[in-house]
């Protein structure tokens, strides 16, 4: 490093033209290195990584929802200890995303906003109900998985505010999993209707967790520019794939069945053969008419309407904490 | 609820964690807060929900000055052919010890 010539900066940034600073963004981004808010960065970046950080914060926060439904009936004390500490988890991941998401020049009210009045995006995976506590094992295991399998390629991701709150995020989810996986197989080492139970989870979430990837890599609209940029690393598909490859082995020591009867391990390819997945029940959900789509959205905007008044008597008593300091030192 | 009490956001500060005793505070992230002891309680529950700091800072974000990454280059250029400031720049024959 300090052995470099001097190098000749004449120009600077407010002088150089779009094409110029964008080739030296580029430059950056072909060496690994990160991305940071002052920055000078493509106004598609930009808007790329709020529509996607945004939609990942709101994903952490209207997930607390399925298993929040599972707090009060949770078995057993431990059971709901762990439980408060994962839903605690999934907001305070969502917190870090809005953060993050922040750095980009976009504010908090005006994410929010996005989310309430159901114009932002989330994970359509959390539209789906939890009719029983199986489910919460199942959204742990598989949902909780298959996210995992997502965000560990984005904690290299080249805008550096978002690859930090994906370290901090992953090194929280992998409890996530854990103990979705433990909470299954209690269940089917259980009573023959404790193990049914499992098994229904598991049909139930199996499909919507592939999905989860996003649209197969033909038809998917973002993917090229998101790896050019290395936002994205893997494609849709082969982090599908991978999920599949590890889950399947999973299911069989628990005695569960992958509902999928084209499921098989190709000993050519050296990985699993699946069945086509239904996209005209993504589609779906994606367009607002999934199983509780309206629920979640109505859920969310109870709870900020009834937390008005906290944030009115916060903002009300800081103030006039400041007014006593005011006249204390006056 | 008023929509313009709403609409006021709160103020955002940086927070800086403590990991443990002997080591610098470190930047971790940042969070909103109504003022800066809500600030200290809301980066307790954020950002040590397990034991990872025993001291927590929190700064009003618009309290810190950076410097501009587009100047960075001349910013930091006076250093960059010191390179006498370095130990490896001096080349000591070996029969010479402990230096």
């Amino acid at each position: 490093m300090y052995t470099q010539a001097l190098d000749v900066q004449g120009a600077d940034a407010a002088t150089l033209d779009e094409g110029v600073l964008e080739r030296r963004f580029l430059e950056r981004v072909d060496a690994e290195e990160k991305i940071e808010p002052k920055d000078w960065m493509p106004a598609r970046y930009r808007n790329t990584l709020i529509r996607q950080i945004s939609q990942h914060a709101h994903s952490e926060i209207v997930g607390m929802l399925p298993e929040g439904n599972w707090i009060t009936r949770a078995p057993t004390l431990k059971r709901k200890a762990i439980l408060i500490a994962k839903v605690q988890d999934e907001g305070g991941h969502g917190a870090y995303l809005y953060s993050a998401a922040e750095t980009l020049g976009v504010s908090r009210d005006q994410l929010i906003d996005q989310l309430l009045s159901g114009k932002a995006k989330y994970s359509s995976i959390f539209n789906y109900p939890t009719p029983t506590w199986a489910d919460v094992g199942a959204i742990g295991w598989l949902v909780d998985g298959a996210a995992i399998m997502n965000q560990i390629p984005l904690c290299r991701c080249s805008y550096g505010p978002y690859a930090r709150a994906m370290v901090r995020v992953c090194r929280e989810e992998s409890f996530h999993q854990r103990q979705g996986y433990d909470l299954m197989m209690h269940l089917a080492q259980g009573t023959p209707a404790q193990k049914r139970m499992a098994q229904e989870a598991l049909n139930r979430w199996w499909w919507p967790a592939l999905m989860m990837f996003g649209p197969s890599d033909a038809n998917s609209t973002h993917s090229g520019e998101s790896q050019r940029w290395k936002i994205k690393r893997f494609s849709n598909d082969e982090l599908r794939q991978k999920f599949v490859d590890f889950t399947v082995p999973q299911a069989r020591f628990l005695d569960l069945a992958i509902p999928d009867p084209l499921l098989r391990w190709d000993d050519i390819k050296q990985q699993h053969e699946f069945g086509p997945i239904d996209w005209s029940e993504f589609d779906q959900v994606l367009k607002g008419n999934g199983p509780c789509n309206a629920e979640r959205i109505a859920a969310r905007r109870n709870a900020h309407a009834a937390g008005g008044w906290v944030r009115e008597a916060a903002s009300a008593y800081a103030e006039k904490q400041r007014r006593r300091a005011a006249t204390l030192a006056a | 609820m008023s929509s313009s009490e709403d609409k006021r956001q709160w103020p955002l500060y940086e927070v800086f964690v403590r990991a443990r005793g002997g080591l610098d505070h470190k930047h971790v992230g940042s969070l909103h807060a109504a003022d800066a002891r809500m600030a200290v309680d809301h980066a307790r529950d954020l950002y040590t929900r397990r034991l990872e700091g025993i001291s927590i800072w929190v700064v009003p974000s618009h309290q810190i000055t950076a410097s501009d990454p587009a100047e960075s280059d001349s910013l930091f250029e006076p250093a960059r052919d010191k390179i006498y400031r370095h130990p490896t720049f001096y080349e000591i024959p070996d029969e010479v010890k402990t230096l």
